[in-house]
């Protein structure tokens, strides 16, 4: 299957501390690639460098073979196909569900404006929030609005959605509602690449799983044998602390 | 009181009102539209302009108004400037309140979330629109509580119009005061002409601010 997302030894530096050095990827259309690794391992930042939203020092980053770099002039036209959902939701707290959906496709894209609400009502019932449309943000709990931001990355119908931590900031009992939309996006072939420390959601969803530690990629593999047989030590470690008692 | 005095004075006050709202108002526009730039200057770090507006704000900021007006209107026709009164007026509150405007507007662009420019961009936005959609509406909300004390600051600041020879509603008091030796009435309808101005102000201020909190702030 074609390639849509390649990233060629790409190394992160803040004046003298390194964030991650050499990483290589390629995610292919459909694929859905989880990273998981323990805080601070530079894998949000990773995932930010991939839309520019951080700069890189070395390396390359091809999106359908074109170079992602804070210096390219048609950087916007390349983040349009690159759907980002943040851990903090970042919805425009002055616009309503609707507005907040219908601003970058009818702005950015010029798209039309009654064909871009419909196509919104329509992804807002399928997550449930089709009643919500007119409400702000702030009337809205965290898993809604997790919800809306997933579907405002949606609606510019990205090749890629990269998913950075999108649940550690909910209660709990709003995290399911926020990874089965995920897992139906997944469903349906959506190309995806999701930084998470939901261990179970990450084994259901993803068709390959990294381990980033230290700024580097210590493992990857298919999410089976990720899980029960890793090869590694520092995963091993890493995947216990996520089960208790023995 | 004698409120056939009053009656007599009214329709002085409400000329000298509508003297005050005119050159008020006009100066107060101009203070939003010099406060909006210098803000943006200042907050975006544009060089050159954004040392000027620094500069221009901390001197209109740190100087009373009276002082500003004299300045204006006295000493500018030496050099060969001069200005009709209510220019003077409504150029001097417009800098004086430009100065306190754009320190309001300031901290509402400050006040939006980075987070905000991050989510924008990278759904695509230019910066222009991230500007116009994302980031304009926003701190130009967060700036409405400072901007409504200050317009209720700026109305009342006109009270030193009178040292212009303005018309105004301080200037008529005292004219009248002069002349009648009413001093009563001539306050007393001072103060109501005053309330008359800013009251509806405050409530229009404070119902858009409730409005504001619906939408997130």
């Amino acid at each position: 299957m074609e390639e849509i997302l390649t990233v060629k030894n790409i190394s992160k530096r803040y004046e003298d501390i390194t964030v991650f050095q050499d990483l290589n990827l390629s995610v292919k259309k459909g694929e859905v690639v989880v990273i998981v690794g323990p805080s601070g391992c530079g894998k949000s930042t990773f995932l930010r460098c991939l839309n520019a939203l951080e700069d890189i020092q070395d390396g390359e980053i091809l999106l359908d073979g074109e170079v992602v770099n804070s210096g390219n002039k048609d950087l916007s036209k390349i983040r349009e196909k690159i759907g980002m959902v943040f851990q903090s939701y970042d919805l425009f707290p002055h616009l309503t569900v609707l507005q907040n959906l219908m601003l970058a496709p009818t702005k950015v894209k010029k798209r039309d404006k009654k064909e871009v609400q419909k196509e919104a009502l329509e992804l807002l019932e399928r997550v449930g929030l089709l009643s919500k449309k007119d409400n702000y943000p702030r009337q809205l709990s965290g898993g809604q609005k997790q919800r809306v931001a997933i579907v405002r990355a949606l609606i510019m119908h990205p090749e890629i959605l990269l998913l950075d931590e999108i649940t550690a900031a909910l209660d709990p009992e709003m995290v399911k509602e926020v990874l089965d939309v995920v897992l139906s996006l997944a469903k349906e072939g959506r190309t995806m690449l999701i930084v998470t420390h939901e261990m179970q959601f990450a084994r259901a969803v993803s068709d390959r799983m990294i381990f980033i530690d230290g700024g580097k990629i210590v493992e990857e593999g298919a999410p089976k044998e990720f899980f029960e047989n890793p090869k590694t030590e520092r995963l091993k470690k890493f995947l216990q602390t996520f089960t208790y008692g023995d | 009181m004698d409120f056939e005095v009053i009656s007599s004075y009214i329709p002085k006050y409400i000329e000298a009102f509508w003297l005050t709202i005119r050159i008020g108002w006009i100066g107060i526009a101009l203070s939003i539209v010099i406060g909006i730039f210098t803000a943006f200057v200042l907050h975006f770090k544009v060089p050159v302009l954004s040392a000027v507006s620094k500069v221009y704000v901390e001197l209109f900021r740190n100087t009373p108004l009276l002082v500003q007006l004299f300045f204006i209107y006295f000493a500018l026709p030496k050099i060969g400037i001069s200005v009709k009164a209510d220019t003077c007026g409504a150029v001097g509150l417009g800098l004086l309140g430009g100065s306190y405007m754009s320190e309001v507007f300031r901290s509402g662009l400050d006040g939006v979330a980075a987070s905000q420019t991050e989510s924008a961009l990278a759904l695509g936005l230019s910066k222009r629109q991230l500007f116009f959609y994302v980031i304009f509406p926003q701190a130009l909300s967060l700036s409405v509580p400072g901007v409504v004390a200050n317009v209720i600051f700026l109305l009342k600041e006109t009270s030193v119009f009178s040292a212009i020879s303005l018309m105004d509603l301080m200037f008529t008091a005292k004219d009248l005061i002069g002349l009648y030796y009413n001093t009563t009435e001539a306050l007393f309808l001072l103060v109501v002409f005053y309330i008359i101005m800013l009251l509806p102000v405050s409530v229009l201020g404070s119902i858009i601010e409730k409005k504001l909190v619906v939408f997130g702030h």
